[in-house]
């Protein structure tokens, strides 16, 4: 077990080398001279150059990138030409509100999605199977910004109890929250149902049956356990998901999170800020994956001793 | 004959025979779902009204009229107007075609590209394949709308700009779905009689292997243009997406935010136009999934 996740975390290693790289590139592809935009539309030229010396802008890109990775690896990812202040505190804050956002929206969506997952199983073409799989459906197709929207024409605009946006009580989160999490509930509860109920056919749940056990037993013990498999794959991509999902989500009620703070910096031009969040994004968005492979490999033997981590 | 009749032809024999085939056999099935043929009816609708746009909406979608602005909806407006006085129907029936636009184009852009890498990585293997999976792998490792906005960041909003960045990223998805068809089908039998005959890798690829990967492709392509469609309309809603004036859903649901207490109706009918497409697609794929599943075959 040791072994294998040394082995995933070393293989980690040259995927974030990579995706450094494509940031870096890709951010020296958008249009538009940062160092005019920052001097002002009546800067000389000598002001321009001044700013694109202290900045690095003048160096040739493989330069740029090493000196790039080397404060990277220091903790340091430049300062944001806007605020000219540190990228990472400003990074970091924002990565901390969308962190909050996420996990309460994936505890509920989990939640929510289980149950409604389970019970559909347990009781396959009954009244609650079809209702929640067609809510389950609608939570899927349901565009999450109109959902945020009439949230918020109902419960801000109309009824007038809950703030319509910002940060600060915990009444701030409800919206967000319910928006991310109940459309992300939808995928949960359809995988739960689903290899609940492929798992209720197979053979060894007749034989759990046919030797008696209570019928409560055969479906917590026996099949849930065996249907989380999938079900943690999809709440960890749901988890992903739901991360890179806040972009919309932040802007519809105005978090000051990572999503929507990424969105404004590739307006504004902001190479050091939109670097920095995608490098936290994709480490976020690494480690989610890891965490979803070990937890697999803790509920699948298979894995574990399947030698190779495809 | 040109190779493209030869087909025709055959397709007609196939059909006219008293097996079967395929894709016959996946329509009778699909028709047999009802859920799947009332989302294959919005769907039909939603394709007739986009390319209809000109003869079924009543007002101009773009001209500006103040005088009318922001009205309910009444007999004149049946889902009322805009802030610039615009009808509210035209410009949802305008803005389904843009949808459908971007929908179906983002979707060939992917499929093309996705398919082509997943057929040549999975049949030749080796280093290609490594380096098209890893390349898959690193890009999977982005939520998708991630990578379109930074894509838009460089080349721009428009029309052709936000199909590319919405298909681009859908790309990966179809390499690794084809690439896990071929690495079957790869063994089967009759490829292997194929490759004895002396079949040419390209020819035992596209006309031996390539039509056993359809099936999932399409299912995929019908989430996928459900996908896109959502997606696209969230750019717009962030304002980075088509830009006005044309009729787009999400753009729609943008403007709409400054008017919730006034007019209500700018928020639900632009909302509901899109929830219900992508549903109705989703329901199709649905459909199809299960009317092409071997397993479920009656």
């Amino acid at each position: 077990m040791v072994e294998y996740i040394a082995r995933r975390v070393v293989l980690l290693i040259p995927v974030l080398i990579g995706v450094s790289l494509v940031i870096f590139l890709s951010i020296r592809l958008v249009p538009g001279d940062p160092a005019e935009a920052l001097a002002g539309e009546f800067a000389d030229e000598e002001y321009i150059a001044e700013i694109r010396r202290i900045y690095g802008l003048d160096q040739p890109l493989h330069v740029q990138y090493g000196m790039f990775m080397k404060r990277a690896l220091q903790g340091d990812l430049g300062r944001s030409i806007l605020s000219d202040r540190p990228v990472l505190g400003e990074v970091w804050s924002r990565f901390l509100n969308t962190l909050q956002l996420a996990f309460w929206a994936v505890l509920l969506a989990t939640i929510v999605g289980l149950l409604a997952g389970v019970i559909s199983a347990t009781n396959p073409y009954s009244k609650f199977d079809y209702g929640s799989m067609a809510g389950a459906l609608l939570g899927i197709s349901m565009p999450s910004f109109w959902f945020g929207l009439l949230l918020m024409a109902f419960f801000s605009v109309y009824l007038g109890w809950l703030p319509a946006g910002g940060k600060g009580t915990a009444a701030h989160l409800i919206m967000p929250v319910v928006t991310l999490g109940l459309t992300g509930a939808g995928l949960i509860a359809r995988m739960t149902r689903n290899t609940m109920l492929e798992i209720t056919g197979s053979e060894y749940i007749t034989t759990a049956r046919s030797k008696g056990l209570a019928s409560g037993k055969v479906h917590y013990v026996h099949a849930l356990k065996n249907a989380m498999l999938p079900v943690i794959t999809v709440i960890g991509l749901q988890s992903g998901y739901l991360l890179g999902g806040s972009v919309i989500t932040e802007s519809v009620f105005a978090w000051p999170g990572l999503g929507r703070y990424i969105v404004e910096a590739i307006k504004l031009r902001d190479y050091a800020a939109v670097q920095g969040s995608l490098l936290f994004f994709a480490l976020t968005f690494a480690v989610v994956n890891l965490t979803v492979d070990l937890l697999y490999a803790i509920f699948n033997p298979r894995v574990r001793y399947g030698g190779s981590g495809e | 004959m040109s190779q493209a009749a030869e087909v025709a032809t055959g397709m007609q024999e196939l059909e006219s025979a008293p097996i079967r085939g395929m894709w016959e056999d996946t329509l009778r099935r699909l028709l047999r779902h009802r859920v799947a043929v009332v989302g294959c009816v919005f769907v039909f609708i939603f394709v007739a009204v986009s390319l209809l746009a000109p003869v079924v909406a009543p007002y101009d979608p773009i001209k500006a009229d103040f005088q009318a602005a922001l009205k309910k909806p009444s007999l004149e407006h049946p889902f009322g107007t805009d802030h610039f006085g615009r009808d509210v129907l035209s410009r949802i029936i305008y803005g389904a075609r843009t949808s459908l636009l971007i929908g179906v184009f983002s979707v060939l852009i992917a499929a093309f590209g996705g398919v082509l890498l997943g057929l040549v990585g999975g049949y030749m293997g080796g280093w290609l394949d490594n380096l098209i999976m890893r390349i898959v792998d690193v890009s999977l490792t982005f939520p998708r709308i991630l990578l379109s906005i930074l894509l838009i960041a460089i080349i721009g909003t428009g029309m052709e700009n936000i199909m590319l960045a919405v298909g681009i990223f859908a790309i990966p998805t179809y390499a690794r779905l084809v690439r896990s068809s071929v690495l079957v089908l790869k063994e089967t039998e009759f490829v292997e009689a194929a490759q004895a005959i002396g079949g040419s890798s390209r020819r035992v690829l596209f006309l031996h292997i390539f039509p056993g990967t359809l099936g999932p492709v399409v299912v995929q392509s019908t989430f996928l243009i459900a996908t896109s469609i959502r997606v696209a309309a969230g750019l717009s809603f962030l304002g980075i997406g088509v830009p006005p004036p044309t009729p787009e859903w999400g753009t729609m649901l943008a403007d709409a935010r400054s008017y919730m207490a006034l007019a209500p109706h700018l928020l639900a009918i632009p909302g509901f136009a899109l929830m219900a497409v992508v549903l109705s697609f989703n329901l199709l794929g649905d459909g199809l999934r299960d009317a092409l599943d071997p397993k479920l075959r009656r």
